[in-house]
């Protein structure tokens, strides 16, 4: 299993512990550097064209319905913009049900926003110990955790939720956060990268200044590990974010709804309310808003991490 | 180097947390599924009403999920759907990062983002937008191809899955596109001046060079769309109401949602998601396992 992972350890080293080496704006310089024949361009850039329209038809149409009444909204062309009140909609959709809609937007930023943050550092702490101490079962310990990646999620929620209900911790905000806060790939991530990125004469000289253990950790190691880092909550936020069937099973109450729960309840109750039906649109609508933008900016923290994860990995 | 004591303490102390947290959430309700799966809950009095027990059952839940046709189907169902969507999945992300790798600077960035726009939605959210596009009387695609003569069904008996597979495409073919582009981004540039020296043309290049090189990141799509398709779960939940052709075990966890929420049957539903884990690291230690030996093979 190690070894299919990580296919090439004998040459480790192949690409620098630097995270994707910033390369020239530019770009161009890869492939063949003979400008490739006029007709080939053609046939790239359209295809290229044609797979974006695939990707952003749908973004679009959500765009223009969520402008639209809900008479429009079945009864005219989809892709065209008619009598647009985008803003008329998301009045609605915020103060539908004494503003239950935010409520939904605050409680996915809490279980991703917080969710993330602690994986990321439980995953720093435990990728650092197995990347630069020696101790007995190392080994054996890290391919566990390897094993939990091969874990389908939808498996574990099932009896975490029957073990959570004698607990009395199903249907809190815990019974969603507490499963969040483990994340196996981040640890594989963060033994890759500290293995790497880390060197160990730095950890020799923090020591020999004095310092514990602890304030190497803190102090030193973060800091270099800080690109995985950001990798690493990227990754846990999204999954986090766009997690169904945990908050599914785990939740029945409509106030401890994540925002993915909260529009799908709407959308079930819509050929009872039509009126649902253009609030699930607008509410869908401005909740891929943000993350959208978030993962536009962001998208160099997607790369680099996901560099070091497979060619190291 | 030698392992001090304060060494060896500080190791524990930063494993430590994460450990015990993963045995809590990962391990433990493991072997919970594990054990409840092995038991029954017997009712009696008239009509099951006297109250109920709990008794050890050995392995009655699992051949009455294993006998259970309409769970056979659905385990037949997405083993047939990953066999078609993996391959897609990949393909089409090798294909859709090479195009880029192939194309001039100046779309490149707006390309590569607008293919990984659609991870930043959530798939319920992915799900009930394309439900929207496939229902007739809202659909523009209907709309536009009934004008062009076409009368598309997408959710009859026939036709949903592919719709289904369409929106799996739609959401990760971007994000497993990046870890390819990120895999073809560190490739030695100097292997692509070796090559264009032996005089490979483009076609050559790809499948010499960068084909073998982004090996990794293709054995690490794959494994995550093998254990991603056998999860289908929030797809056919969403495209449901629209669709007569789902059933309420239309995929393996579908199934057992159903036997948890719906019929209460906790112990089928526990080996029921006992059954999908097991399949899902069967196939994808497999998977490793052939793609491992190839390896060390060359």
């Amino acid at each position: 299993m190690n070894t299919a992972v990580q296919p090439r350890t004998e040459e480790p080293v192949a690409a620098a512990p630097s995270v994707v080496p910033p390369k020239p704006a530019d770009g161009r310089r890869r492939g063949s550097a003979r400008r490739p024949p006029l007709r080939w361009r053609i046939v790239v850039v359209g295809l290229l064209t044609t797979l974006a329209l695939y990707f952003l038809l749908p973004v679009y149409w959500l765009a223009v319905a969520a402008t639209k009444s809900t008479g429009d909204l079945f009864g005219t062309f989809g892709l065209r913009l008619v009598r647009p009140h985008l803003f008329e909609n998301l009045r609605l959709v915020l103060t539908h049900d004494h503003g239950i809609y935010l409520r939904w937007a605050l409680n996915s930023v809490l279980y991703a926003g917080v969710g993330a943050a602690v994986a990321t550092f439980l995953a720093a702490m435990a990728g650092y110990a197995l990347a630069k101490y020696e101790f007995r079962y190392r080994e054996s310990i890290f391919n566990v955790i390897l094993a939990g990646v091969l874990i389908p999620g939808t498996a574990l929620a099932l009896p975490l939720f029957l073990l959570f209900s004698r607990l009395g911790l199903a249907n809190t905000y815990l019974a969603v956060l507490l499963p969040s806060i483990v994340s196996p790939f981040g640890v594989y991530l963060c033994r890759i990268y500290a293995a790497t990125a880390v060197p160990d004469d730095l950890i020799e000289a923090g020591r020999i200044d004095g310092a514990g253990e602890l304030k190497i950790f803190v102090t030193l190691v973060l800091r270099i590990m800080a690109p995985a880092l950001v990798t690493i909550f990227l990754f846990q936020f999204v999954g986090i974010w766009n997690n169904y069937f945990l908050p599914l099973v785990m939740l029945n109450d409509p106030k401890l709804y994540p925002i993915t729960l909260g529009l799908t309840s709407w959308q079930s109750f819509a050929d009872r309310q039509p009126e649902l039906y253009q609030l699930t649109v607008g509410g869908a609508f401005l909740s891929v808003l943000p993350l959208m933008v978030a993962i536009l900016v962001l998208q160099r923290f997607w790369r680099s991490g996901l560099t070091q994860g497979s060619v190291k990995g | 180097m030698t392992v001090s004591r304060t060494e060896r303490r500080a190791a524990a102390g930063f494993l430590l947390p994460f450990v015990v947290l993963f045995g809590a959430f990962f391990v433990l309700p493991i072997g919970y599924a594990i054990y409840r799966s092995l038991l029954t809950t017997k009712r009696s009095g008239p009509l099951g009403l006297g109250g109920s027990r709990t008794v050890f059952a050995g392995a009655a839940n699992y051949v009455a999920a294993l006998t259970d046709e309409a769970f056979v189907d659905s385990v037949v169902r997405v083993l047939g759907f990953a066999l078609i969507q993996v391959p897609l999945m990949i393909g089409l992300a090798t294909t859709m990062a090479l195009l880029l790798d192939a194309a001039s600077a100046r779309g490149v960035r707006f390309f590569r983002s607008s293919y990984f726009l659609p991870y930043g939605v959530p798939g319920v959210i992915a799900s009930v937008l394309w439900g929207f596009l496939y229902a007739p009387g809202v659909s523009p695609i209907i709309d536009l191809l009934d004008a062009v003569g076409i009368h598309a069904n997408f959710l009859g008996s026939s036709t949903v899955l592919f719709s289904i597979a369409n929106i799996v495409t739609w959401e990760f073919a971007g994000y497993n596109m990046l870890v390819v582009v990120a895999q073809l981004k560190a490739i030695d540039q100097d292997l692509y001046e070796a090559a264009e020296i032996d005089g490979a043309n483009a076609y050559q290049v790809i499948r010499s060079v960068k084909l073998p090189l982004i090996r990794p990141a293709l054995v690490l799509t794959t494994v995550f769309t093998i254990i991603g398709t056998l999860q289908l779960f929030a797809e056919p939940l969403v495209l449901r109401p629209i669709s007569t052709a789902i059933n309420t075990s239309y995929t393996p966890n579908l199934a057992a949602y159903t036997q948890a929420f719906v019929n209460n049957n906790y112990s089928l539903a526990a080996a029921q998601s006992v059954i999908l884990a097991a399949a899902a690291c069967v196939l994808s230690f497999g998977f490793l396992h052939l793609v491992g030996r190839k390896e060390t093979d060359r």
